[in-house]
């Protein structure tokens, strides 16, 4: 199977900040990603979980894939909205498959 | 002074109060019980377009008058206000950052619709009758006090993130575009419209309310574990006063407009209730380095048990007295 290198970016960021955050991607040219629930966890502020939320609230992963030579556009994006508040971003090496689609 | 205690005493005892007391000490007692989350959200909306038509076929049933007008001038006077009374309490009786404070603030400016809902609930129980129109008066106390929080941290030199994003969010938040959308309905389709889909809206209404409360009584009780150590007494105490001074203010705009002892009481209600929907988003946008598990915890940990347990018979029986109803 040919495999390409790539980049996986995980944003963990506070539901609120969901659709800036994806804009903000979106207008970086970053048109690729997945954005998941996420259900609780731990973190500096404690322990946390999506139970006891109300509207609006908790976290949510959003996840890219792209090329390796895209990330620093990526993270320039992602970190003007992430700088101030809650969240986890992390970067990891990720083989993807028919990579004309990242 | 036994009518306040009596009317607490059968409040208490009511299903949806006794509801809530059921999650309160289910989350205490570390039980699984959990409400889904899709579930608790379906369970709002209905609510939400509940008494959203409930209040605007009333309306339609007794007339557009002047009072609406002014009763949503009160509200939103009431919304842009409140805030800078809480401010400055907040400082005198706590050490709290200005940023903390003012992100308090915004949260006591705005209202709980459920609390609203919930003082419905009881002068229904009552045979007392309102005005419809107070629950557009309750959408539009929803945003001001944003307004007034931010104000209130620009002035102290700090930044905070307000964008056209955010106002928007702020103005359409889905709850307020429910109430009111609803309310609308109810005004054009009137008593026929209401009479037409009772069945849904009206006859399980409490029912849903319980299970509601049941639900907020569970995220109160894990909210108040989670925040020991991060809310002292000062902030207590303050969320305690805080409604009693708001539902004065409510008690002063409703008799200068002019509007029934059900009325009155409404309106006393949303002046007392505490946002834990509409603002804490806003704040996480806005004021990102205010800390959520004090505000939170403040609105629906402390000042909304107090006001579906002792507020609402307290607001009761003044706007009672004062309006000989």
């Amino acid at each position: 199977m040919d495999m390409h290198t790539a980049k996986r970016v995980e944003i963990m960021i506070e539901a609120p900040l969901e659709k800036r955050l994806t804009a903000a991607l979106e207008k970086a040219g970053v048109t690729g990603f997945t954005v998941l629930p996420v259900l609780g966890g731990s973190g500096r502020s404690g322990r946390w979980s999506r139970e006891g939320q109300v509207g609006r609230a908790g976290m949510v992963a959003v996840i890219c894939l792209i090329r390796p030579e895209r990330l620093d556009t990526l993270l320039d994006a992602a970190f003007a909205v992430v700088e101030p508040h809650i969240g986890v971003v992390s970067v990891t090496d990720a083989m993807v498959l028919r990579a004309e689609r990242f | 002074m036994s009518s306040i205690f009596d009317l607490a005493a059968s409040n208490l005892i009511s299903p949806i109060i006794l509801s809530f007391a059921l999650g309160l000490m289910a989350a205490w007692a570390r039980s699984d019980l959990t409400i889904p989350e899709a579930i608790a959200k379906g369970m709002s909306i209905y609510l939400l377009f509940a008494i959203g038509f409930k209040g605007g076929a009333s309306v339609a049933a007794h007339g557009v008058d002047a009072k609406l007008l002014t009763a949503v001038g009160a509200g939103v006077v009431l919304s842009f206000g409140l805030p800078l009374v809480a401010f400055t309490l907040l400082k005198i009786m706590t050490k709290l950052s200005k940023i903390d404070a003012a992100a308090i603030a915004a949260h006591y400016g705005s209202i709980s619709i459920v609390t609203f809902v919930a003082a419905t609930s009881v002068l229904e129980g009552r045979a007392i009758s309102s005005e419809g129109y107070l629950v557009a008066v309750a959408a539009a106390m929803e945003a001001p006090a944003i307004l007034s929080a931010l104000w209130l941290v620009a002035r102290g030199g700090t930044n905070a993130k307000m964008d056209d994003g955010l106002i928007r969010e702020i103005m359409l938040n889905g709850s307020i575009v429910l109430l009111v959308g609803a309310f609308v309905i109810g005004m054009i389709t009137g008593e026929k419209g209401l009479a037409e889909i009772a069945p849904f809206i009206v006859s399980p209404f409490k029912g849903v309310l319980c299970l509601f409360l049941l639900d907020m009584g569970l995220i109160a009780g894990r909210g108040l574990r989670a925040a020991k150590g991060v809310v002292t007494l000062p902030i207590v105490a303050f969320g305690i006063l805080m409604p009693l001074i708001g539902a004065t203010f409510g008690l002063a705009a409703a008799l200068l407009v002019g509007l029934s002892t059900g009325g009155v009481l409404l309106l006393m209600v949303l002046a007392a209730s505490a946002s834990y929907i509409a603002v804490p988003a806003a704040m996480r946008v806005a004021l990102p380095q205010a800390n959520p598990a004090i505000y939170l915890t403040l609105s629906l940990g402390i000042t909304f048990p107090f006001n579906l347990t002792l507020g609402i018979p307290l607001y009761l029986t003044v706007a009672q007295m004062v309006t000989g109803g």
